[in-house]
């Protein structure tokens, strides 16, 4: 890979200086999607940013009505969390199911989301549950941060903070892993909250994450693994690849959903 | 550059490196430990795993200067003298490996693994080890290297 100047800030003020300093400069958060990618010279950044000395971006609190993970959490914290484990368990379930051990211990779930891999994990939970995303100027909701893949409503320069997710009544996330990567070949997450189901998927869609509206209202009406299963998806706009056709995943939607809403709590 | 200093196998040590060193190269060219192997280039086999403060990552998924200031250990250093950690002693022991290229780091990930959890069914032991990936036993031994290391290790 080309060399990089590298920078290791101690706060969120002096990382945006960093990235705004040098021509084309990059975070470095837990590095696992990263520096694949830098091997392979997909990215030839100038510059690294490293946030991993920046206190306030580690860390999990109860807040509000919910939970907030600090963006340099890794995923094996959020899996062993008690914090977490008590108000959103599918949340710690998701977390401890991510690619291997050694990518838990340094993958960061800021870093997930930034990514936004049409196969990760995170986004599905932070769309279903309603999450918030908080960043170095502002806060942005789930429904308006993916943008498609690999794509996000962050600007240059701006970092991910933390994440505020709400606590459901019940959740629950349920994976179909594709054996070779470790992603998700689909992962289905639904979230019963105060205000509606929502359902979110990954892994299938063309452009990325998205609410599976069908099985929302469906399960809406009646909050039941048989009512998921009656709803068909349509295989229009999903993924086909050697794995699995478009098809094949449209079918996987309703069963794995059905999966999630009798194992949700 | 950058320097960076960490202490690998209890001993500090210091370099100046490129900003692009990954740790396992770090480790094999500049430190000479080349116990820890390199199996692929897309952070998927494992065999590059060592501990960095105490918890097993893969060594070519990391910077070098990403591990400054951390306690790093490779294989080289779970040995006391001519003693083998009892880890290392069950994989021989039990035919936990066949040409041994996986081992050094199927030997740090079941360390790290079984110091988290002491009583690990075998399913577990499966799931723990879904970073390392061997070609040539299929397994079986060295599920049943790890559940004898696991009680080795308790018994010290
Ligand atoms: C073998 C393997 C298997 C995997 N399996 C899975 C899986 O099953 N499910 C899954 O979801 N993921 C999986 N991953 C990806 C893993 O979860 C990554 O850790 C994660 O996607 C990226 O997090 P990171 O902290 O490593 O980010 P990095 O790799 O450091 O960064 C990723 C991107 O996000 C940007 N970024 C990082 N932090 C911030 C921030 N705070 N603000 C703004 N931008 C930021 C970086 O500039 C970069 O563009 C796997 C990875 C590997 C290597
Ligand atoms: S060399 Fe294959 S995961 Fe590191
Ligand atoms: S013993 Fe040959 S790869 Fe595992």
């Amino acid at each position: 890979m080309n060399n990089f100047g590298y920078h290791r800030p101690a706060s969120v003020a002096d990382a945006v200086k960093a990235l705004g300093g040098s021509g084309d400069a990059r975070i470095v958060a837990g590095g696992q999607t990263l520096l694949p990618t830098l091997r392979a010279r997909l990215a030839t950044p100038s510059d690294l940013v490293d946030l991993r000395a920046i206190a306030e971006l580690k860390g999990i609190k109860a807040e509000g009505d919910g939970i907030t993970i600090g963006a340099m959490t890794p995923h094996a914290e959020v899996a062993a969390s008690d914090v977490v484990k008590g108000a959103i368990p599918a949340l710690a379930y998701l977390a401890d199911h991510i690619g291997d051990r050694q990518v838990r211990t340094l993958g960061t779930i800021g870093g997930s989301l930034a990514n936004n891999d049409p196969a990760a994990c995170y986004p599905s939970a932070v769309l279903a549950l309603g999450a918030t995303i908080r960043t170095s100027k502002r806060e942005i909701k789930a429904d308006d941060f993916f943008q498609g893949l690999f794509t996000t409503a962050l600007e240059d320069g701006e970092i991910i903070t933390a994440v505020h997710f709400p606590k459901p009544e019940k959740a629950a996330y349920e994976k179909f892993v594709q054996p070779a990567s470790r992603f998700a070949l689909v992962g289905v997450f639904v979230a019963k909250a105060r205000e509606g189901v929502r359902v979110a998927v990954t892994g299938a869609g063309q452009e990325g994450v998205f609410r599976a509206r069908e099985l929302e209202q469906a399960l809406s009406a009646n909050f039941s693994p048989d009512a998921a299963k009656g709803v068909k998806v349509a295989a229009g706009n999903l993924i086909s690849d050697l794995h699995g056709t478009a098809e094949y995943r449209a079918h996987l939607i309703p069963v794995l959903t059905a999966r999630a809403v009798a194992a949700a709590k | 550059m950058p320097t960076v200093k960490m202490t690998v196998n209890g001993k500090p040590v210091s370099a100046e490196v490129e900003a692009r060193t990954l740790l396992v190269h770090f480790l094999r060219e500049h430190l000479d430990l080349t116990g820890t192997h390199v199996g692929c280039d897309t952070a998927q086999c494992g065999a590059c795993t060592v501990h960095v403060g105490g918890k097993a990552v893969k060594s070519c998924n990391m910077l070098a200067v990403q591990a400054d200031g951390a306690e790093v250990t490779t294989i080289e250093g779970l040995a006391t003298g001519d003693t083998l950690h009892p880890m290392q002693e069950a994989f021989r022991d039990h035919h936990g490996l066949q040409c041994g290229f996986c081992t050094p780091g199927m030997v740090m990930s079941a360390i790290d693994l079984v110091k988290r959890k002491a009583d690990l069914s075998e399913a577990e032991i499966r799931a723990g080890l879904e970073g390392n990936i061997c070609r040539c036993t299929g397994y079986h031994n060295i599920v049943k290297a790890v559940q004898a290391g696991a009680a080795a290790t308790r018994g010290r």
